[in-house]
Parts: structure tokens; C-alpha cells; sequence
């Protein structure tokens, strides 16, 4: 997830909002999990924005990435300086307009903004988790998600809208309950890691605990380990642009110096980026998250999970009208990706558009202003909100 | 978009469309026509354009539609998935015009083409009064910009239809005003006065 955004560029936000939590699967009713483990108590922390009118026929969920949170859109508080995640997208007369939507988004389980994840305690131990935490996947979010929508009483979902990781919760939503899934739209995701996108998460992971304060994961009373996690979010960082918004952005700048210095600091403004996104990043991200969310996505598989290899066969059960949009400068999730998924859409006769934005910002762009998404996802909604 | 707005080879177009058909547009451009198709007819619509910015024009209004190029995406889709396969003033810009006019009619039942005719009285007298390739109004470029890479009259389309094995069930020889709104049907000498052709063509 970028981490680019400072301040809001694009009008009115929706102003203060407020983190909330579900707390369910009480023992010994415990989430039952993929890996057949299975986790008891689970929170659930999310914020909704806009007003869920009579019919409840304007719900919108948005699912966030490997790093987001639930808070999407808005500010906690007055003095905050950085609203919401996607606050220029989700907002009154945004592309997802909350004065016609109530748009919720929730923590993903497995994650440390407040959901239940590695970092939190243990009823069993009175302790954290860390590494006892159970694996999860990107179907277990996906089940903690529905509990959350079953709890607010709503059974019908008029879009599911996330990209990356985000994405492939909301193909999983299309595949496991097509019957609440009006419409969806994937953002640069795709059906199933790449072996290269496997490659760097491993890389990420193996950063993470060769950082001797990892501890196997029990590090949460002692020294953290900033260090591996900084380095992982920043070979993310790179997976995340582009060659050419690289070039663009950095080039061979030098960083506060006009000539090499020979020495192995920060010389590049390359360097110098990513050492600050990996710095910024360890300030509000559990590692244990990390390595647990990026496995989650590594093992997500649909054709695998739901086809027995077939995609088409993956999406069969599907009823949802899709928007899928990739950009030309993903290498993360290349366009081909989501062509793939596309292909399968429309051999099960599902009502699919496509799109690929132009964009020189690599796998991030997204997240980036972009007037073109804006309106495609406008577009689709109001398209979808006045069939139903 | 009100009827009346409809371009009229466009018109033309949707008045032989069914209600409740299937139609599949290819090289759609803003979806103009198919947007009025579901509006109007009730149709199902899927749309194939290969250009961004007007990917996002079908998509802003609602019409479906695949980012892509219109040979690639028809193979994806099973024999007869459509009632219509409608190719407006494309085949002209098109590679290999007879695989397309195949796919169009594997993927469905029947297909409709129109382009503009070469064999039109201005295009004539241009290239024998100035010894130039042709610039009309119909066909504006010039022959080292032009998109238009395969050019045919009403005729060549006809002796086509028998070549490839294709039936012509419907034609309309036509001829638009400046802002291509209105028009009129042309019955006489179809080949020398009318600027487009529109067939609705079928299996043989």
C-alpha cells in the first residue's frame, strides 16, 4: 500500500470517523480456519462510512491490501494530520460516493490495526500469539469479513471493491457466496501468485527473521525487529513501482550531496526512499503480521482451490457483474493476470468490463489519484446501484 | 442518449436489432449504439475497443465492455454466444477482414457490417480529377495516415459475401447529411451515390 499520500487532493472529506470492532467465535465456537486450526475469540475492527439506506440495497465493501487498515476514508480526530488509506476515493461526491453508499471496510484477521492477529493476546497464554498463531488465508479472511456483514444484518452486497491483496479477498467473495455478490471490482490483483511474487515475499520473510530480535516470532516484551521488518517492506516497495517511475521519480539523483561520498550510506535518493518507507512502516506494522498476511497471499489460488486448476471452472458458480482493471506498469501483477481472469469470466457468460489505465506508477498506482479510476468506478456503481 | 441523437447509420443499425437480443460490438468506441441498445431494447450488451480512453467512455455509461483487440477477445467466447455480432465501420481498419467476418459468425448468429463505400461518385471523381488518393468526408485521411487500411465499395462487399460463404439477409445503402444525424436510404445506383453500406449478414 502507498505511502505516498500526506494530505487529500481531492475535495471534501468525509470528516471524523470512528474505528468500531465485532468480537465473535466465542469458545468454543471458535472461526473454524483452511488449515483446520481453528481461533477463538475474533475481533473484527472497522468503520463505516455513509448511511445504509432502507432497503440496504447500497452497501459497499472495501477490501484493503497486504499493509492497509480498516480505516479507508476520513480522520479520527480533528489534529490528524493523514486522513484515511483511500480517503481520495471513498468520500462525498468521490468515486465511491458516500453521499449514495454506506461503504464499509474492516481489518483483515491476521493483521495488527486492531483485528485479531499475531500480535494479539492469547486467551490461552495471556500472552501474544506470535508465531502460535494459526496460518491463515485469504478465504479465512474472507469468513471474518461475512460474520462481520451477517452481524450488521446485511445479505446482499451491491460492490466489493480492493485492489492487490485486496482484490483477491473480493474474487474469493465472488466465489464463496455469489449469491450476496451483486458486483465486484479487482484492482490490479490477481487469481494466483506469480512465482516471482512468491519470490519477493519469501525474500521479505527471510529479512524479517534473520533479524535476530524476531525470536522466533516471541518478540513482543523485548526489542522488536524493525530492522528485517524495514528491509521487507522495502524490497515491497520496489515490487510496488516501476522502472520507469523509478527513473521518472529518482533517476541516479544524489541524496543532500552533490558528488558520491564513497561510504555505505544512503547516497542515491533511492536509497534514501526506501530506507524512510522502511522506517515509516515499522512504526505501525507488526512483522508477525507481515509474514502471516504474506504467506495468505502466496498460498491464494482460486483455479487451484475452487477449479481443480481450471479458472473457468473457478468461476462457474459465480453470478457477480464485474469491472477488472489492471495498469500498463504492474510488474507485481502483470495486465496478463487479470486478462487470464477476465478470460474465464467470460467463458462462464458472466457479465464482465475491462480495463487497463495507462499508468506509469507501477503496481502502486491504485492508490494514486487518478481521475480515470475515479470515473470508471463512478460509472460501474451507479450503473449497478440503478439495476438493482 | 435520446434516439433522435443516435448517428443515423447507427440508427439504421438499431432498428434491426431484436429486443431482448444478445449483441456483441466490436470496435464499439464509446459504446454510443450499444448504450442506446440496452436503453432502448433491452438488450444484453458486451462491447470490444481496444483504446483506453474510450474503454472508460462505454464503462462511465454503463456498458460493458473488454479493453482489447476484437480477433483475441471473440475466441474466448463459445459458438453462437450472441444473437448479433456488430462490426460499425471497422472491417475498413481491419488486417484480415475475412477471419473476422468468421469469428463474428461462429461466435454468433448473425453479424452486421457497415463501412464506408469506396466506390461512392466523390471518391471517384477525386482520384480522377486530381490523380490523388481519394480524402472525402467519409474517408478524411490521407493515404499515409489512414486507419483505413482496406478499402471497399457496396460491390466488392457483395462479391465477398460469396467468397468467404457468407449470406447478405439485409442491406441498406445510405447516405448522411454533415453532422451524420440525419440521412436517407439511396435505391438508385447504390454503388455510385451512397457514402456507407450496411449489411446484416447470416450463415450459409
Amino acid at each position: 500500500m502507498s505511502e505516498y499520500i500526506e494530505s487529500n487532493p481531492s475535495g471534501v472529506s468525509i470528516g471524523i470517523v470512528e474505528k468500531q470492532f465485532f468480537t465473535f467465535a466465542e469458545p468454543p465456537d471458535k472461526l473454524k480456519l483452511e488449515s483446520l486450526a481453528s481461533i477463538g475469540p475474533v475481533t473484527i475492527a472497522y468503520e463505516t462510512c455513509g448511511t445504509l439506506n432502507p432497503e440496504k440495497s447500497n452497501v459497499i465493501l472495501v477490501l484493503h491490501a497486504l499493509s492497509g487498515d480498516s480505516h479507508m476514508a476520513g480522520y479520527y480526530d480533528p489534529k490528524d494530520t493523514k486522513p484515511g488509506w483511500w480517503d481520495i476515493m471513498v468520500g462525498p461526491g468521490k468515486g465511491i460516493d458516500t453521499d449514495k453508499y454506506f461503504v464499509i471496510c474492516s481489518n483483515i484477521i491476521g493483521s495488527c490495526a486492531g483485528s485479531t492477529g499475531p500480535s494479539s493476546i492469547n486467551p490461552e497464554t495471556n500472552k501474544e500469539y506470535g508465531t502460535l498463531f494459526p496460518h491463515i488465508t485469504i478465504g479465512d479472511m474472507v469468513e471474518a469479513q461475512k460474520a462481520l456483514i451477517d452481524h450488521l444484518k446485511i445479505d446482499s452486497i451491491l460492490s466489493l471493491i480492493g485492489g492487490s491483496v485486496g482484490g483477491m479477498q473480493v474474487l474469493e467473495w465472488c466465489v464463496r457466496y455469489p449469491d450476496m455478490v451483486k458486483s465486484a471490482i479487482p484492482l490490479a490483483t490477481t487469481t494466483r501468485h506469480s512465482a516471482l511474487a512468491i519470490a519477493f515475499n519469501e525474500v521479505a520473510r527471510q529479512a524479517i527473521m534473520a533479524d535476530p530480535n524476531w525470536n522466533q516470532g516471541h518478540y513482543y516484551s523485548d526489542k522488536k525487529p524493525g530492522m528485517g521488518l524495514a528491509i521487507a517492506r522495502m524490497i515491497g516497495h520496489i515490487t510496488y513501482l516501476s522502472d520507469e517511475s523509478m527513473r521518472l521519480k529518482f533517476g541516479r539523483k544524489l541524496q543532500n550531496r552533490s558528488a558520491l561520498s564513497f561510504e555505505f550510506g544512503a547516497e542515491f535518493q533511492v536509497e534514501s526512499y526506501l530506507q524512510h518507507q522502511g522506517n515509516k512502516f515499522i512504526e505501525r506494522f507488526d512483522a508477525n503480521s507481515f509474514l502471516y498476511i504474506t504467506k495468505a497471499s502466496d498460498y491464494f489460488d482460486l483455479a487451484g482451490q475452487y477449479g481443480s486448476g481450471s479458472l473457468v471452472k473457478a468461476f462457474s458458480k459465480c453470478k457477480s457483474k464485474f469491472l477488472v482493471v489492471s495498469y500498463t506498469s504492474d510488474w507485481l501483477y502483470p495486465t496478463y493476470q487479470s486478462k487470464e481472469m477476465v478470460k474465464a469470466m467470460k467463458k462462464n457468460d458472466l457479465n464482465v468490463s475491462f480495463c487497463e489505465i495507462d499508468a506509469q506508477w507501477g503496481h502502486d498506482a491504485f492508490l494514486l489519484p487518478s481521475e480515470r479510476l475515479d470515473e470508471l468506478i463512478r460509472g460501474f456503481l451507479r450503473t449497478v446501484f440503478n439495476e438493482t | 442518449m435520446k434516439p433522435e441523437k443516435l448517428r443515423y447509420d447507427l440508427k439504421i443499425i438499431a432498428s434491426w436489432i431484436k429486443p431482448q437480443s444478445k449483441v456483441l460490438g466490436l470496435g464499439c468506441g464509446e459504446g454510443d449504439l450499444l448504450y442506446w441498445l440496452k436503453k432502448e431494447k433491452n438488450v444484453r450488451e458486451r462491447g470490444i475497443e481496444i483504446q483506453e480512453s474510450k474503454v472508460a467512455k462505454c464503462i462511465e455509461k454503463g456498458v460493458s465492455v473488454l479493453q482489447g483487440d476484437i480477433n483475441e477477445e471473440m475466441e474466448d467466447y463459445p459458438d453462437n454466444a450472441f444473437d448479433y455480432a456488430i462490426c460499425s465501420q471497422t472491417l475498413q481498419q481491419v488486417y484480415e477482414p475475412s477471419n473476422l467476418i468468421h469469428s463474428m459468425m461462429r461466435v454468433a448468429k448473425m453479424g452486421v457490417v457497415s463501412f464506408p463505400n469506396f466506390g461512392h461518385i466523390n471518391v471517384r471523381m477525386h482520384l480522377a480529377l486530381t490523380g490523388r488518393a481519394p480524402v472525402t468526408k467519409e474517408l478524411p485521411y490521407s493515404w499515409h495516415d489512414t486507419p483505413n487500411i482496406r478499402v471497399l465499395s457496396l460491390n466488392d462487399f457483395k462479391k465477398f459475401s460469396k467468397q468467404v460463404g457468407f449470406k447478405i439477409l439485409k442491406s441498406a445503402a445510405i447516405n448522411t447529411n454533415n453532422t451524420q444525424r440525419q440521412g436517407k436510404i439511396i435505391t438508385f445506383l447504390p454503388n455510385l451515390f451512397a457514402t456507407y453500406g450496411i449489411f446484416l449478414i447470416g450463415k450459409e
